[in-house]
């Protein structure tokens, strides 16, 4: 709109559209590519601020403090890498990688696999707005809310669940306080979450694959299964790709269910990465060390969305 | 997502850090003096609130320059929210100060030592309980805190369910304990004990996978301190948790003193009498006395008012036994009133602690009968006030007046220390880890100090 009024010759409506056009390659470009990006950075401004002021400067001041000693109050002092061979040898760093991957590695499988199924429904079955829209439901719950409202449900004493348990005979099942369960538990609550919301995006994906080809398909003889195996699943690739690599960051940053329910217990069976580094931060006023732990978890996040995109060519369609 | 609320962690971890580093010369203090304006006053007990507001209103006639306005913060948040707000400029003025915390704020000189203040007003330091006064001189010999109150512990029971077990409040009064094979109270605990068939956990045929009422309750393991779960024994045996009291710099974990009681009290779970610590995740041990699912729980006197408010329980309130020097023992804690060193207003800051911490509003804290005032001529009153609401708390003050109290242990790095002594005790009561496990856990808190 702007770069009307920087053309020459005022007065020219919108019809002059291959005039305009071809006035681009000419000389004035160069000008009017530098107005474009003073317009450009007009818009970005306001994300590039909130960025830098919230995400890259705490970031570097973050792996600064993991070079040094500081406990929030008083001034930083510099160690050198002395936070990291620490880590290297602390076992509840080595704990808390294994705990987080156990669960992430629940929580994703399961995640992903019933949103799939949910979104395919969605796609063929449950056209009515309101199932779709009821299936984002626990999504819009606050992650604390859902988390304590699981914890009084499954609670070994007096949780409804444990109840309906014992009506059934069995033993009641100590689904956050025994070492085993703690971790299934809390990812499948945030399965539970989060399912809904993972589904609607690969709706989305599922939703821009077209139709000529599933007729083509179907002329062919394929049938439901082989058309899924062989013409869904490939299609929606680049949909599933970042709707994995999006889930598994979120996933490996689990934090808040644990904080409200287990708190790292029993022993250290939910200690997961983001609790230990809040912890050593936050409760043993150990900023350095939980800097540094939290660098290696921005490593080890970067590491795993790179393998993600690499691998599954996440940045590339099958389609056309 | 997750994503979303630890945006919001790290937001205000980065706002804290930002703003970090526009204060970090506050511990500085001065500032303009003046004793006017408005200060402000944090506790955690929501129990104690209508007490302090009225000290408030009570301050505030006298002093009417001065306005105090009070928030209360559950525990669980209180602790960050303070430390966060001294590294933001924020903290209050006063706030309630716990023993296990404050050392750490000496470390990083946040407190106002009150000495000055104290000479000048001429506080007396003696109308306090014996030692509470004690407990607020840091190591460099100054005072950072005027005692407010004090606890100790005992045994709440359900009568009911001892009368059932043949167990008289006499009894009930004059149990004695040992590690080895835990004497007559492990006796009233297996008696107390009934699984689901009626049969009592010192019967032939008790089904200890089945229990329907435990003898002893089960609030969590506990880190290092044992206040009002284990504290109460072990300090029988001589055992002390530090080198020394206050200001140790070694801990005593690898004793084999030590080791023995946990070593017991891990044994109840084992023989069915104590709830297994995977049932007690989420659970509150108080309320599940209530609910007729434990028969004795041994706890603290601030928690008096919770015991005796639940309706159709017959509440017995016992003393700790007797253990091995045959004397009673219990943890002495008391918290008190500190001044943050970056307060703009630091001599209305000491008006009010020096008020709090005297017997105007000791007394009226007294006549709420929710704890134990630190001034001895308002703990008396307090334990009229809780005779008049039929509630008999000698277990508690019988303590102090047998002098058979023992100091909360006071050293630094107690948060490192609860993080590594945390997931040792769960292990040890969960039954994975036998209790000379402990040992191991001593060495990495002791190489804590000498680093």
């Amino acid at each position: 709109m702007t770069t009307l009024t920087k053309q020459p010759g005022p007065g020219l409506s919108a019809s002059s559209g291959p005039r305009k056009s071809r006035k681009r390659g000419k000389p004035s470009a160069g000008f009017r590519g530098i107005g474009d990006l003073k317009i450009a950075l007009l818009f970005i401004a306001p994300a590039m601020l909130g960025f830098l002021l919230f995400y890259l400067v705490p970031t570097v001041r973050g792996i600064y403090l993991s070079f040094t000693e500081y406990s929030i109050l008083g001034d930083p002092e510099w160690i050198g890498t002395r936070n990291y061979e620490r880590i290297a040898k602390d076992p509840l760093f080595w704990n808390a990688l294994g705990v987080t991957s156990e669960y992430v590695v629940i929580n994703i499988v399961l995640q992903t696999a019933l949103a799939l199924g949910l979104a395919i429904l969605m796609h063929r079955v449950a056209k009515s707005t309101l199932i779709r829209g009821a299936l984002l439901l626990p999504y819009l719950m606050a992650n604390v809310i859902a988390a304590l409202l699981w914890f009084w449900m499954l609670d070994y004493q007096i949780g409804i669940i444990n109840q309906l348990i014992e009506w059934t005979g069995l033993p009641r099942v100590a689904f956050f306080g025994s070492e085993q369960w703690a971790i299934p538990t809390q990812a499948l609550i945030n399965t539970w979450r989060h399912m809904g919301y993972t589904a609607l995006l690969i709706f989305a994906g599922l939703q821009a694959i077209p139709n000529s080809v599933y007729e083509a398909a179907s002329i062919d003889g394929s049938k439901a299964v082989s058309t899924f195996w062989r013409i869904t699943l490939p299609l929606l690739r680049p949909v599933l790709v970042l709707v994995l690599v999006v889930t598994v960051i979120g996933s490996f940053q689990v934090f808040d269910t644990v904080a409200v329910t287990t708190a790292g217990g029993p022993v250290n069976a939910t200690r997961v990465l983001q609790y230990y580094i809040y912890q050593r931060a936050f409760n043993e006023q150990d900023f350095g060390y939980g800097s540094a732990l939290a660098v290696i978890l921005f490593l080890i996040l970067a590491l795993v969305a790179f393998i993600q995109m690499k691998f599954l060519r996440g940045n590339q369609s099958d389609l056309d | 997502m997750k994503k979303k609320a630890l945006g919001a962690v790290a937001l205000a971890a980065a706002a804290t850090l930002a703003l970090s580093a526009c204060s970090g010369g506050s511990s500085g203090g001065g500032g303009g003096d003046a004793a006017k304006g408005e200060i402000s006053y944090w506790l955690w007990d929501a129990n104690q609130l209508p007490a302090y507001k009225q000290c408030a209103e009570d301050f505030q006639k006298a002093n009417p320059d001065i306005t105090v306005k009070i928030t209360q913060t559950g525990w669980d948040d209180y602790w960050s929210k303070i430390t966060t707000g001294m590294a933001s400029g924020t903290a209050p003025d006063v706030f309630t100060d716990h023993l296990a915390k404050y050392p750490d704020f000496l470390k990083t000189k946040q407190l106002v030592a009150l000495d000055d203040a104290i000479s000048k007003d001429k506080v007396d330091l003696s109308q306090y309980n014996e030692g509470l006064a004690d407990l607020w001189v840091g190591q460099d010999g100054k005072r950072y805190g005027l005692p407010k109150d004090w606890d100790t512990v005992a045994l709440f029971y359900n009568k009911k369910m001892a009368t059932d077990a043949g167990l008289s409040p006499e009894q009930m009064g004059s149990l004695s304990w040992n590690p080895q094979d835990g004497g007559s109270y492990e006796k009233a605990i297996a008696r107390l004990t009934v699984d689901k068939n009626g049969k009592r956990g010192d019967e032939p045929g008790f089904d200890k996978a089945n229990v329907a009422v435990y003898g002893l309750g089960l609030p969590n393991s506990d880190a290092g301190g044992g206040q009002t779960q284990w504290s109460y024994l072990s300090a029988t045996t001589g055992w002390t948790h530090t080198d020394k009291n206050p200001w140790g710099t070694h801990y005593n974990y690898d004793d084999k003193k030590f080791q023995d009681t946990i070593a017991w009290w891990a044994s109840l779970v084992e023989k069915g009498y104590m709830p297994k610590l995977e049932t007690t995740v989420g659970a509150n041990m108080a309320d599940n006395f209530a609910a007729g699912k434990s028969a004795i729980n041994s706890n603290g006197s601030w928690m008096i008012g919770q015991y005796t408010g639940y309706k159709g329980i017959e509440l017995g309130i016992a003393p700790t036994p007797t253990g091995v020097n045959g004397k009673r023992a219990s943890m002495f804690n008391g918290l008190a009133d500190s001044i943050w060193a970056g307060t703009k207003k630091k001599d209305a800051a000491i008006k009010w602690v020096e008020y709090l911490g005297s017997t105007a509003c000791q007394d009226v804290v007294a006549s709420k009968a929710v704890v134990f005032p630190a001034v001895k001529t308002s703990s008396d009153k307090a334990a009229e006030a809780f005779k008049a609401k039929n509630v008999d708390v000698t277990a508690f003050t019988q303590h102090v007046k047998d002098k058979s109290t023992f100091l909360f242990p006071i050293t630094d790095n107690a948060a490192k220390i609860e993080g590594v002594m945390k997931p040792a005790m769960d292990a040890v009561i969960a039954g994975k880890s036998p209790a000379g496990s402990l040992t191991a856990a001593n060495e990495q808190i002791n190489a804590i100090f000498t680093k």
